[in-house]
């Protein structure tokens, strides 16, 4: 039965992404000169060479790093939308080390990257604190979180590695030893995307295998009954929540050192909600995340490769994306149909129970 | 010294004014829904929307009185729309208001390159600008009318809300239904009160606030439409909500308080000072309003004993907020 | 109605019959007859009272009047009208309204405001405070109930929060008024004056049905009452006509004695050992009133009472998930007053709770994963920090296997099987870890007669055999005779009777006490405390 349930979860998912294709098509089909060339760019383009195909997996890295962070968030029930502040406290302090923190090769991306997982887990475990200690929303304080640390960390980059020649604000350069190697030569996918499949498979294991994972579920999954059996509610919420933030500020890290060689973000890069997204699609299952993210970044990159080569904007991925995640929450969409399915499902289940009662 | 100056000239203080209208308005759509126990968290898409709305609206039709009515029906059918995938197909408040705001983040650039062919902001569209008003007698009174008087007529009219806000809450019938169904539910439907119709109200009127702070933005703040013209003040405003203890007047100083860190923010940051610090402020404040507001209703339910350390599930709902 | 027209209910003359439901039958879902051809008929102008225990039936009986359950079969007649009742919305326009032992208050409007809202005084759109004042004063004036339409609900005692409640249905003119056990939460002193007030109520011609199981509430203000056990009506008496004994006979008592066979207890050393443990809950009531007892290994010890006389709370204190304020309770020797429900497991404990649904599993997870729960620590289950899927689905089957949990795999999510098979599983974990002591809450109830016969071997031969000690918490009246060596009665959160010896015990003798019309001295409950003197 399990199966079915994973089936009927998936096949969910794939009628809501349909659904939502179907509608980019008739968009394109209503705006479009040339529509044909476009949906075939946006459907296509991504494979249509290698370095396209490329900038999907360099655009998925940092998707895969919050989407398991919100997956782990939403398993507790406890829901913290600071995971895009805690990745972006996690790619500032990143971009200060690398700039002020002189290290040998090797040591140096690894250092670093802890310290920027740390800064993130820090981060995200503030509204989990309040929350657990006082009762405060977690929503609103995570929601505020978010802009006191894009301001924390505008303010380090500025006080402390700014680029004195730029008219932006951007870092100086990071020291070469701080960069991440690229993995795949010709391209720039780099070793962050090792990093962030052991963080996949770490985490499937931590919510599925680990003692300490079946606890956050749960907790999430029923206070009162986890709180009857002895399971220890704060800190399997805390366990949890640190986790989601390491890896939230270990995706910022990474894409710091991995994309660029200075600080040039230019506000939340939004990988925080795009994580709500891919965590949506995966039905916050670790294992699931890599997919919902890969679907997410070709969707972009191939939306891109549209908007450079036709009259259709990129812009129609966020239409898509909305109507595919509003779609996956409700919960009355396709529910009739499920019931049904559930019900036979049951009444199988009573027959069995009466076949060996009898 | 320079600094005190700056904030004390009347530039100043009529910019705070300025700097808090938008989020006035999005408090008090944070502060309807709130008050019906739902979390708006689409305020912003809403803004978004209804200021690309007027934008184009009143190029059409030449005139920026109905551009703002279009807004602000659009900012309405939004809230409706919202309304139903949350009741009444039960999708998940927040994750809800997540996606409405992914969507229309670039649905709005998308729309306007549609409609316009202009490609992130509207600066060739011939939109309209909504009036500034000067106030006769106040406006002659030295200092005093150079701050209050003169400001568009968009301010004033959220200030008008605010009031009306007051007396719709709490001198209605309609008023006094919501603050039931936010409170609890079940009491309204035990004395025969449709508490669904109740939220969808509640969340058309945050519309309707959402989509005046979003036409304020693109027709009076600045005269035309641009990507992420809105930046983030949805979730200020709601912020301002949950800080004003989803209070009319509490709101209003909440969103005064936002407005003047607004303020001091860009007059710090034009003299080439960080202005990062002052900018984080007014968050940092709401963060410690939230934890004092939380104790303080922790106190007052503390009963005579408690049960320990027992969970708290999350409850949708004012009380938290 | 825009408009507050207060009328008196005087279109029906008194003394007539009001109300009348004439063989009144449901079945719920789950199979379990709650009415069984139920007849009932109310005077008007009277204070009729429901008596029965709980799970009896005379809840539903009272949803079905007010609309929130429909019958199967039955009919209702209400002021000489055939009707049905599809919504509670409809019976508050009938003129039908009920008050429920939860309140449906929102805390932080007014008295005033929570009383008139839905036809509030008005002109236009606007609401007129002073009127809903004026209006509420007055309705409260004239039936004598204290209470200051402005002040806030979250500031007022439980007392006056059921008096809004009281207040709220006369404001919508309703006649007949449903009171649902309106004593529970009050005072001594706030229940006198809530009887003041019915009387008057009811010499304005009102007519008031009082659910109730206590008998000298009853006879102090009630002019008829019908006794329901079991799904049945047992008649309708006038209230002089039957001695507080006889209300007791006819109220417990089982009809069909089920014979439980089991090896006679060998009583060992003392497993559970509680001491005046005090607890008052969130609302200051008094739920646990110096409760002392012990629990032999190898022994039942039942605990009989009328529904919410403390049992569940001792449960949960005595678990570790309640924080009672006074007393010690000991577990094999050690001290574990104040523990956490996790420490306490640890040190040999098991808890069935009563709320299955609720605190019991978390329904949309595998029955392993159900099943493994209390055991989440356990070093059979793998490494420290890891488990070992082997080992826990192993164990999972294993335990399906041996307690008869009939479905298709152990991985299936536990909300997919019926009650009987979820309470079955929750057993299974519960014993299967061996417990030292077994606080077994309602194990068996709402679940089908193959589960409870299950279970109730279950418990005899763990008990027999392997020495554990069961606190047997049962409104059963059946179960809770049969299965237990010696039995405590609880009344009110205190122990108003122990028998050493259950099968010496009468069911007559045992209502006197659940009823609270007889009660041991303090030497004779000194028998429960085991101790040598």
């Amino acid at each position: 039965m399990k199966k079915f349930k994973l089936d009927f979860n998936l096949i969910r998912t794939m009628i809501a992404i349909g659904i939502a294709l179907l509608l980019a098509l008739v968009i394109i089909l209503l705006t479009s000169d040339d529509p044909w060339t476009a949906f075939y760019y946006f459907i296509a383009g991504p494979l249509s060479k290698a370095k396209r195909f490329a900038n999907v997996i360099e655009a998925m890295l940092p998707l895969v790093f919050t989407g398991l962070s919100v997956s782990i968030i939403a398993r507790t029930g406890v829901f913290n939308l600071a995971s895009e502040g805690s990745l972006f406290i996690g790619g500032a302090v990143a971009a200060l080390c690398g700039v002020l923190l002189p290290l040998p090769p090797v040591v140096s991306p690894v250092v670093i990257l802890l310290i920027g997982g740390l800064a993130g887990m820090l981060a995200l475990l503030i509204p989990t604190y309040l929350r657990v200690k006082w009762n405060a929303n977690e929503i609103v304080s995570s929601l505020m979180l978010n802009y006191v640390l894009y301001y924390l960390g505008t303010f380090l980059i500025r006080t402390f590695v700014r680029d004195p020649d730029s008219g932006y604000l951007q870092s100086t350069k990071f020291h070469a030893e701080a960069d991440l190697p690229v993995i795949v030569p010709g391209t720039r996918i780099h070793a962050g995307a090792i990093i962030a499949l052991l963080c996949v498979a770490a985490l499937y294991f931590f919510l599925f295998r680990s003692r300490l994972g079946y606890k956050v579920r749960m907790v999430g999954e029923n206070p009162k009954f986890s709180f009857y059996s002895g399971i220890p509610y704060a800190l399997s919420i805390f366990a949890a929540q640190a986790l989601a933030g390491f890896v939230c500020g270990l995706g910022g890290a990474t894409e710091m050192l991995g994309m660029f060689d200075c600080y040039k973000w230019t506000g939340l890069p939004g990988y925080g909600w795009d994580g709500i997204i891919v965590a949506t699609l995966a039905r916050n299952n670790p294992a699931w995340v890599p997919l919902g993210a890969f679907f997410l970044a070709y969707m972009r990159t191939g939306a891109d490769m549209m908007t450079r080569y036709t009259d259709v904007q990129n812009e129609v991925v966020s239409i898509i994306q909305g109507v595919v995640i509003i779609l996956l929450v409700a919960e009355s969409f396709l529910a009739g149909w499920q019931k049904r399915r559930t019900f036979k499902e049951a009444t199988e289940n009573a027959k069995l129970e009466g076949g060996a009662e009898a | 010294m320079k600094v005190w100056e700056l904030i004390f000239s009347t530039t100043f203080l009529a910019t705070v004014i300025r700097m808090t209208t938008p989020i006035l308005f999005a408090g008090l759509a944070g502060l309807i829904a709130s008050q019906a126990g739902v979390m708006n968290l689409a305020v912003e898409s809403i803004m978004l929307t209804s200021a690309l709305a007027g934008v184009l609206i009143s190029a059409w039709t030449g005139s920026a009185w109905i551009g703002l009515l279009g807004a602000v029906l659009i900012g309405i059918g939004m809230g409706f729309v919202i309304a139903y995938t949350a009741f009444t197909l039960h999708a998940d408040m927040v994750l809800n208001g997540v996606a409405f705001n992914l969507m229309m983040t670039g649905g709005t650039v998308f729309l306007l390159y549609v409609a316009t062919g202009q490609k992130g902001t509207s600066t060739g569209v011939p939109s309209k600008v909504l009036p500034t008003v000067n106030i006769p007698l106040l406006k002659d009174i030295p200092y005093v009318g150079e701050v209050l008087s003169g400001h568009n007529v968009l301010t004033y009219i959220a200030v008008a809300f605010t009031i009306l806000m007051f007396y719709f809450l709490f001198k209605t019938k309609i008023g006094l239904r919501i603050r039931m169904v936010g409170e609890n539910p079940a009491a309204a439907e035990s004395v025969g009160i449709n508490s669904k119709k109740i939220k969808y109200l509640a969340m058309c009127l945050s519309g309707m606030f959402a989509a005046l702070g979003g036409a304020y933005m693109s027709m009076a703040y600045m005269s035309w439409f641009q990507n992420n013209i809105t930046a983030g003040r949805g979730f200020i405003g709601m912020a301002a909500s949950a800080l004003g203890g989803n209070m009319p007047l509490g709101t209003l100083m909440a969103s005064l308080l936002f407005g003047v860190a607004d303020a001091v923010a860009n007059t710090i940051s034009s003299l080439n000072l960080p202005s990062e610090l002052v900018s984080m402020l007014p968050y940092v404040i709401t963060i410690i309003g939230l934890v004092y507001y939380s104790i303080y209703l922790s106190k007052r339910k503390a009963p005579a004993s408690k049960a320990k350390e027992e969970p708290k599930p999350s409850e949708e709902g004012k009380e938290t907020i | 109605m825009n408009q507050m027209i207060h009328r008196d209910p005087d279109d029906f003359p008194v003394g007539e019959e009001i109300l009348r439901m004439s063989g009144i039958t449901k079945v719920y879902g789950n199979g379990v007859l709650a009415n069984d051809n139920v007849n009932f008929s109310v005077k008007k102008g009277e204070i009729h009272a429901i008596m029965g225990e709980n799970g009896a039936g005379k809840s539903t009986l009272m949803k079905i009047l007010f609309g929130s359950e429909q019958p199967d079969r039955g009919e209702i007649c209400f002021k000489g009208r055939v009707l049905t009742i599809e919504s509670p919305k409809k019976a508050v326009e009938l003129g039908i309204g009920m008050v429920y032992q939860h309140f449906n208050l929102a805390e932080s409007l007014t008295v005033a405001e929570n009383i008139v809202v839905g036809q509030e005084p008005d002109r236009g759109i606007f609401f007129r405070q002073k009127n809903a004042y004026d209006a509420v004063e007055a309705l409260a004036k004239k039936y004598a109930f204290d209470i200051d339409p402005k002040s806030r609900v979250r500031d007022i005692s439980v007392g006056k929060k059921q008096k809004v409640e009281i207040l709220k249905i006369l404001y919508r003119n309703s006649e007949l008024i449903i009171l649902d056990e309106p004593t529970a939460v009050l005072t001594p002193q706030e229940t006198e004056e809530l009887f003041r007030q019915l009387l008057l109520l009811k010499q304005n011609g009102y007519t008031i049905i009082f659910i109730s199981h206590k008998i000298n509430e009853v006879k102090t203000i009630c002019d008829r009452m019908t006794i329901i056990r079991a799904g049945k009506t047992r008649g309708t008496y006038d209230v002089s006509e039957l001695s507080a004994n006889d209300i007791s006979v006819l109220m417990v008592g089982r009809d069909v004695v089920q014979k439980i066979d089991k090896p006679s207890a060998k009583p060992g050393k003392t497993a559970l050992s509680v001491r005046d443990l005090c607890y008052r809950n969130e609302h200051g009531a008094v739920m646990l009133d110096h409760v002392s007892f012990d629990l032999r290994a190898g022994e039942i010890l039942g605990v009989a009472g009328v529904e919410g006389s403390g049992q569940r709370e001792l449960a949960e204190a005595v678990s570790g998930m309640l924080k009672a304020q006074g007393g010690t309770v000991a577990l094999e020797g050690s001290d574990v007053t104040g523990g956490t429900p996790g420490e306490i497991r640890a040190l040999g404990l098991s808890h069935i709770h009563e709320d299955r649904m609720s605190y019991g599993i978390a329904k949309n997870v595998s029955i392993t994963e159900n099943l493994i729960a209390n055991r989440c620590d356990s070093g059979e289950l793998g490494s420290k920090a890891f488990f070992d899927r082997k080992k826990t689905s192993s164990l999972a089957e294993e335990l399906v296997k041996e307690y008869q949990i009939v479905c298709k795999s152990p991985s299936v999510p536990i909300g997919m099987l019926s009650g009987g098979n979820i309470q079955k599983a929750v057993v299974a974990r519960e014993m299967s870890v061996e417990p030292r002591v077994l606080l077994a809450n309602q194990p068996t109830r709402g679940i089908d007669v193959g589960a409870v016969e299950f279970i109730h071997e279950r418990l005899i031969r763990d008990s027999r055999e392997k020495d554990c000690a069961v606190l047997l918490i049962s409104s059963d009246l059946n179960e809770v005779l049969e299965m237990s060596d010696s039995l405590i009665v609880m009344y009110k959160g205190h122990i108003s009777g122990y028998f050493s010896d259950v099968s010496a015990l009468t069911e007559q003798e045992l209502g006197l006490y659940m009823l609270g019309l007889k009660q041991q001295d303090g030497q004779a409950l000194k028998e429960a405390l085991h101790e040598e003197v």
